[in-house]
């Protein structure tokens, strides 16, 4: 019972090393994700093409990285959740870069 | 510790305690069962006083965001479905697209992001001790939650009255690109909405432990992993915005 109480009371101070993030930080945050969502309304109203796609995906994606690095704080995390939301990411790009590239040439 | 006989000077916390993680003590079970029957409020002040973190921190966040991986997959292969689709009927994607309503789309968006604000600000609030502002945008996520569900259902009627609903007749008979535009668009959003309704309950359910006080500055990891699930469902509303009302 001694032992595990100590271990858990290490961990404890551990956590503390990142104590909550602020909500100013958290704020401007938000702010960035409205500045994105408005600059890719925006940039339909634009005709680009190819890119119109290539620049929404690109918002979206750093929108979504907005969330998980600050909203979700991955970035706070230790380095095994990192490397796990990596994997599962990059095993998510390779499905989706995969199938564009057969689904691309086969019509 | 296990094999050791309490001792008559031993608190009453630290026996209850004991008593309910470890089986041998039932040879104690005479001598505690008075004690016993105080236990849940007995239980609950030692575990406050001798283990501030009670549950496994780290595990509990691992399990959460491995869970979260097999949601972000199964919208994937969702995803995926949308991409070659799109490429094999561009026209049609692009006329179904023209048919959604930006607006109604960008309002829930907005709405959306501003839910995962609150969430994560509310951890904040938790974890400081502010438990009131904690309720408050808790509170404030699941009226967002709902406020998203509404926009939903006017979008949804107004497809139903031009006699879009999925599985009738009407839609089947539809040129293949649209059929299969408005098929992905119902599932992929009916799916997401599913979601909403999930994540908005799972808040419901954390609040009222919050307010109970089985979660609380120091043992916040629940509302944490509801926060994970929230911020997961908007992420992909960040990416349905865009494929299904915008590029299309």
């Amino acid at each position: 019972m001694t032992t595990s109480t100590g271990m858990t009371d290490k961990h404890g101070a551990h956590e503390a090393q990142h104590g909550p993030l602020s909500y100013r930080l958290l704020l401007g945050i938000w702010l960035g994700l409205m500045a994105l969502t408005a600059t890719t309304i925006t940039a339909t109203r634009i005709d680009l093409g190819f890119l119109n796609v290539v620049a929404a995906m690109g918002i979206a994606s750093a929108k979504a990285g907005l969330v998980i690095f600050f909203f979700m704080h991955l970035k706070y995390e230790n380095r095994l959740i990192k490397g796990m939301a990596l994997t599962a990411f990059v095993i998510l790009a390779i499905a989706i870069g995969l199938t564009f590239v057969d689904v691309g040439y086969r019509y | 510790m296990i094999r050791k006989r309490p001792s008559p000077m031993i608190t009453r916390g630290s026996i209850l305690m004991d008593n309910s993680g470890q089986m041998d003590n039932s040879g104690q079970m005479d001598a505690l069962g008075p004690m016993t029957k105080t236990g849940p409020t007995a239980e609950h002040n030692a575990t406050q006083a001798h283990a501030p973190h009670p549950k496994d921190y780290h595990a509990a966040k691992m399990g959460m965001w491995l869970f979260l991986f097999t949601e972000i997959l199964l919208f994937g292969g969702l995803f995926l479905l949308y991409a070659s689709y799109r490429m094999r009927f561009p026209q049609a994607f692009h006329a179904g697209g023209q048919t959604l309503d930006v607006f109604i789309g960008g309002l829930n968006t907005v709405v959306l992001i501003t839910s995962s604000l609150t969430v994560a600000m509310s951890i904040t609030a938790l974890r400081r001790g502010e438990i009131i502002r904690c309720l408050w945008l808790l509170s404030f996520t699941v009226a967002c939650a709902g406020a998203f569900m509404i926009n939903k259902t006017i979008e949804w009627a107004a497809k139903f009255h031009h006699g879009l609903i999925p599985g009738s007749e009407h839609m089947a008979a539809l040129p293949h690109g649209q059929s299969v535009f408005y098929g992905l668009y119902f599932a992929m959003t009916g799916l997401h909405g599913i979601h909403v309704v999930i994540g908005a309950s799972l808040l419901v359910w954390v609040m009222l432990l919050i307010k109970r006080g089985k979660v609380t500055a120091a043992d916040f990891v629940l509302l944490e992993n509801a926060g994970l699930y929230w911020h997961i469902v908007d992420i992909v509303w960040i990416f349905l915005f865009p494929l299904f009302y915008l590029i299309s």
